[in-house]
């Protein structure tokens, strides 16, 4: 079922055409991506979607509800992470939870989402005293306290140092286990890569592309490389022969094998039929990034 | 209601939280009336048969609790909300930033009728300065007074785009507004062209309406009059021009 229908979304600050004839749905209990370079119309597209902005032209449809018309029920069951949202400098963690809880009727238990996130230690602590990665974290917390049927998350771990970034990964994990659909804005490709299972791929307000992120892989056909050291030499022309195989060079006895498909399964058989053994034998396959460049022209982080 | 009912206690707690903003608001203007009160010049009539000249000022520091808390306290607080985003993440919850607003206002009423009674106690305690003979209206010429300058406020609060912003531009309103309410060279003593430009001026209004009922007479139409005018026509503009981000 389509808890999110965005259809033929249209956006302009002025002249300047924001969002343009944006549209896709998202699946109840999915993680979906919406991926892009900075400026590329990601966070406008959201914006219309909680209603933040209204949108120009196009329609939406949020829990089968209209952002604006039915805004006040949209937003009891939405939970949102802004990526400028901040809360007043001398709030205190605990106030804060303790507030943003008596906005909802039923909300959740804001001590057991502290401690999930890490923060029950900073209770007492105010907001101005935290971290980067706490206010994340906290933002995070205030995003669930009413628990949502929809938590839309705005680059999320933008700001966090590598190992926040994995456990907050491992938390919307959590959430979409908790029956939550999650609308993750973002501009890392590792972090669309790890968690979402479908994306919408965003450049210059338009959708380019909308699959799981191995579907947009697999779509750019980009090669692989395969680089080895074999046990004694093997002629250019045995691996040449595989239909898997573009392309091979050698140096200094190490072998470099470009290639699409099952590549790796094809030169390694060929390998063991003339007992060869590789050794020292790297892969590196097309991640979302070389899709990601491929589809947009942009270089991606 | 219950969004509201919150919301206000922890404004009120954020604002007590800021001990130099808390100070200033509840406990400078009863101090500062106590420190001219001690001033044996101010136990002097201002004319002869007139009031002593405490007890004109009683009601210049009760304008000046006001308008500090509307002009200097609550354009920065709402521009720095706006600045930082915490008006845009109310949007996205059940309540409404217009609930965060209320809250707001309500308390600093809340704090200026506090500090107005502490100015009123220290009046009638250490100095005999009778307390307001028309109780009734005196409220209505605070509560007229309080609408125009808060309108000024709001007005400012939705022109500054900071926090700073809002905090500069509202010391530009709130200094020259002091002066024709009598801070410095109080009402009676102003020649009349200037008392005339006082009378049109929000605080200049204001101070003669507080001044009138203290004396336990109604206040003068023309100052109630100036007051809801100045509401209006700056809470209009202000309603125009404000943005939540």
């Amino acid at each position: 079922m389509a808890v999110i229908e965005v259809n033929g979304l249209l956006k302009r600050y002025g002249a300047q055409v924001a969002v343009d004839d944006v549209s896709f749905t998202v699946a109840e209990g999915e993680i979906f991506g919406v991926l892009g370079p900075n400026g590329a119309g990601k966070t406008t597209t959201v914006d219309c979607i909680t209603g933040l902005r209204v949108p120009d032209r196009g329609t939406i449809e949020v829990l089968g509800l209209d952002p604006r018309r039915d805004g006040d029920t949209l937003r009891r069951v939405l939970g949102v992470q802004l990526q400028h949202g901040r809360l007043p400098e001398r709030m205190t963690v605990g106030e804060a939870v303790a507030l943003y809880a008596s906005f909802y009727t039923d909300p959740a238990d804001g001590d057991a989402l502290l401690e999930r996130l890490g923060l029950d230690r900073m209770r007492a602590t105010r907001f101005g005293a935290l971290s980067g990665g706490q206010q994340q974290r906290l933002a995070i917390v205030l995003a669930l306290i009413g628990r949502p049927r929809i938590a839309v998350l705005d680059e999320l771990t933008t700001g966090l140092d590598p190992q926040s970034r994995r456990n907050t990964w491992e938390l919307v994990e959590q959430i979409r286990a908790d029956g939550v659909t999650v609308l993750l804005v973002t501009h890392f490709m590792e972090e669309a890569e790890r968690l979402c299972d479908r994306l919408a791929l965003i450049d210059a307000g338009r959708v380019v592309a909308i699959d799981t992120p191995d579907g947009l892989v697999e779509r750019v056909r980009a090669p692989q490389v395969i680089r080895f050291r074999p046990s004694e030499p093997v002629p250019d022309a045995v691996l040449l022969a595989l239909p898997e195989v573009a392309a091979v060079t050698q140096h200094q006895g190490c072998v470099e094998v470009t290639g699409t498909g099952d590549v790796l399964a094809a030169v390694t058989t060929a390998l063991a039929q003339r007992r060869i053994v590789a050794a020292e034998l790297r892969i590196t396959q097309p991640r979302l990034d070389d899709a990601f460049v491929a589809l947009t022209g942009e270089t991606g982080r | 209601m219950k969004g509201l009912c919150a919301l206000t206690i922890s404004e009120t707690r954020l604002f007590l939280r800021d001990r130099a903003s808390a100070f200033y608001t509840l406990a400078f203007p009863a101090l500062l009336l106590a420190v001219l009160g001690s001033i044996p010049f101010f136990g002097e009539p201002v004319a002869p048969d007139g009031p002593r000249l405490i007890e004109v000022y009683v009601p210049v520091v009760i304008a000046l609790v006001l308008a500090a808390v509307a002009l200097q306290g609550l354009p920065s607080l709402l521009a720095s909300y706006r600045e930082q985003g915490v008006l845009r993440r109310l949007r996205v919850t059940p309540v409404r930033p217009e609930t965060l607003l209320t809250a707001v206002l309500i308390m600093m009423l809340g704090v200026t009728a506090v500090s107005t009674v502490l100015v009123l106690a220290v009046g009638r305690i250490a100095f005999g300065v009778a307390l307001p003979a028309a109780p009734l209206a005196f409220a209505v010429a605070l509560l007229f007074t309080a609408a125009a300058i808060y309108g000024l406020g709001l007005l400012v609060a939705a022109v500054a785009s900071t926090g700073r912003a809002g905090n500069a531009i509202g010391s530009l309103v709130f200094f020259p507004m002091l002066f024709f309410g009598g801070m410095w060279l109080p009402r009676d003593a102003m020649p009349t062209l200037l008392r005339t430009i006082s009378d049109f001026t929000p605080l200049g209004a204001g101070v003669g309406a507080v001044q009138a009922a203290s004396a336990g007479a109604w206040p003068q139409l023309v100052h109630l009059g100036v007051l809801l005018a100045w509401a209006v026509a700056a809470g209009a503009l202000a309603a125009r021009l404000f943005r939540w981000e």
